[in-house]
């Protein structure tokens, strides 16, 4: 392999790895505040995909309007599912959490596929990604920068949110203990709502750009990316933020060079996350940055 | 004032307080005493809102506090200290004093109470960019104690402030609170150490199984035989 090639496909993988990490994000922050495994997290994805497409290509809105507005009203239906699905159920035994998770997941999937259709959807890929760009003898298209330019902004708004506002604070805190945190004067349930709007959002932004980069949408095109976006969270230790964008660029990176160096095994790209997971809970379930720590109650 | 009257808890079958009333008028530290099983936290976690009474009523300042979610109880003027600390391990000090802080809208006045509790309590203010989790056990009391003050309470309560504390520790907290009340704080005190909690409290109840038994001021308590012999240790 030349150089030109492996970076090219570097390049491929980070853009691709960034994906991943903005949708781990969500998993690793509602796992982090309720010990809960959003399910219905990957078909956020989806349905934020889908309401770029209908921004974008049937209200003809640029995509400057169309895609900010598809995060806004996909952070919302992060909050009413929580509100609707999860909070009612706070203090239950918690496989009823992830019961009702898994029917948010089906039920999205299982509209997604009534009010959208199942047949799959051109997406409407805005001409300015799809510049070819030369660093040196590498082409890379636009499209790669810009997501990882993305990505990495709004990590940087996270980060700056989770560790210098008042309200990032309280999530750090719920995270140990709501019930404390509570006695705190926080009102817990609206900042679990925040939470679960910016995972949302984050979701949004990886399900738009997963929708630029294989622009066909369908109502099960969160399924798989939401699985590995999981397994990314727990590759970096589930609970943690930084770790979740870690993961998220790393198994982004390893499925492209797995396939690049090992052509034979394409066929086995999406087998490759399910191994790493695999042996993560054997060797190291707590990931990467991941603590050691107590079930929570 | 805080004011509990006839108030009933059940936990599933069982009935943890068996209507019990109590008073905290401003400017007094009044004490919850009892052993184990008695119903003090359960006292204070229901005047919280952490559980539901099945009967009774809850006041403070003559306006009920029934129904309302913890975070509204603390900015009612209401704070406590629950039992074993609680501090966020994996903030830091400042976080932890600043979260008790969360419900107030006044930043200057934040700041300025923040180094209040610094100089009530030097050690926090030495430790102040260090997480909470690396702070020994009589650290983690007064930073637990200073969090719930950053509230502005207009009654603190404490939850057993002496468990797990080396006598000269306990000794210090007690201490602490006698300042804090003597500068006009009200306390509500759980202890089951009774004779400290005697010590500093105007008033004490003694709660047996979900009953008050006892109550009275609390100098005329410790002289009384029914409460030397039986939680004192005096024969
Ligand atoms: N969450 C709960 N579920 C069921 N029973 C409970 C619960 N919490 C307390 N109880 C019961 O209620 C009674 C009073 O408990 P509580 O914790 O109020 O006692 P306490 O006086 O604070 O005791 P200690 O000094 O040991 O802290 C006990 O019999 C206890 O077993
Ligand atoms: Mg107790």
């Amino acid at each position: 392999m030349t150089v030109s090639l492996f970076f090219q496909h570097l390049a491929n993988g980070i853009s691709l790895g960034a994906l991943y990490a903005l949708i781990a994000i969500g998993y690793t922050m509602v796992y982090g505040i309720l010990r809960l495994i959003n399910f219905a997290h990957g078909d956020i994805v989806m349905v934020a995909a889908y309401v770029a497409f209908y921004g974008a290509a049937m209200y003809a809105l640029p995509w400057w309007l169309a895609f900010p507005l598809a995060i806004l009203l996909t952070a919302g239906l992060g909050m009413i599912i929580e509100r609707a699905a999860y909070r009612p159920l706070r203090g239950v035994p918690r496989i009823q959490l992830f019961t009702s998770a898994v029917a948010v997941s089906f039920l999205l999937e299982n509209l997604g596929i009534v009010v959208f259709s199942g047949r799959p959807k051109a997406f409407p890929r805005p001409a300015f990604l799809d510049k070819p760009l030369h660093v040196g003898d590498v082409i890379i298209i636009s499209y790669t920068p810009v997501a990882v330019a993305v990505a990495l902004i709004l990590f940087g708004g996270l980060l700056y949110i989770v560790h210098r506002t008042k309200v990032g604070m309280a999530m750090r805190a719920l995270s140990k203990d709501i019930e404390t945190t509570g006695l705190m004067g926080v009102d817990t349930d609206r900042v679990i709502m925040i939470a679960f709007a910016i995972g949302s959002a984050l979701a949004a932004a990886g399900g738009i750009l997963l929708a630029i980069k294989f622009p066909q949408i369908n109502p099960l095109m969160g399924v798989v990316p939401g699985l590995k976006a999981f397994i990314a969270a727990v590759l970096g230790g589930i609970g943690n933020i930084t770790g979740a964008m870690i993961g998220g660029f790393l198994l982004g990176i390893a499925e492209i060079m797995i396939v690049a160096f090992f052509p034979q095994l394409a066929g086995y790209r999406d087998a490759f996350a399910y191994t790493i997971l695999i042996a993560l809970l054997l060797f190291r379930p707590t990931g990467l940055m991941g603590e050691v720590e107590p079930e929570k109650a | 004032m805080l004011e509990v009257r006839n108030l009933h808890v059940h936990y599933g079958g069982i009935h943890a307080l068996h209507g019990i009333s109590l008073r905290v008028p401003d400017g007094q530290i009044v004490a919850l005493l009892g052993a184990n099983g008695a119903g003090k936290s359960t006292t204070l976690r229901t005047i919280m809102g952490l559980v539901k009474p099945s009967a009774g009523e809850i006041t403070l300042n003559g306006q009920s506090l029934l129904g309302l979610r913890p975070y509204e109880v603390v900015r009612r003027g209401i704070a406590m200290v629950p039992e074993g600390r609680k501090v966020f391990v994996n903030l830091t000090v400042a976080e932890n004093l600043r979260l008790g802080a969360y419900a107030r809208n006044d930043p200057q006045q934040i700041e300025h109470d923040l180094h209040d509790i610094y100089a009530l309590f030097p050690r926090l203010a030495e430790r102040q960019t260090q997480r909470a989790g690396t702070l020994s056990g009589g650290e983690q009391q007064m930073l637990a104690l200073g969090r719930a003050l950053m509230s502005r309470p207009h009654v603190l309560m404490i939850d057993e402030p002496s468990l797990g504390l080396a006598p000269v520790l306990a000794e210090g907290v007690f201490r602490k609170l006698q300042e804090l009340n003597d500068a006009g704080q009200t306390i509500l005190l759980i202890e089951q150490n009774a004779r400290a909690g005697l010590s500093i409290a105007d008033y004490a109840y003694i709660l047996e199984t979900g009953d008050v038994v006892l109550e009275g001021p609390a100098q005329e308590l410790a002289q009384m035989d029914a409460v030397r012999q039986s939680y004192l240790g005096v024969r």
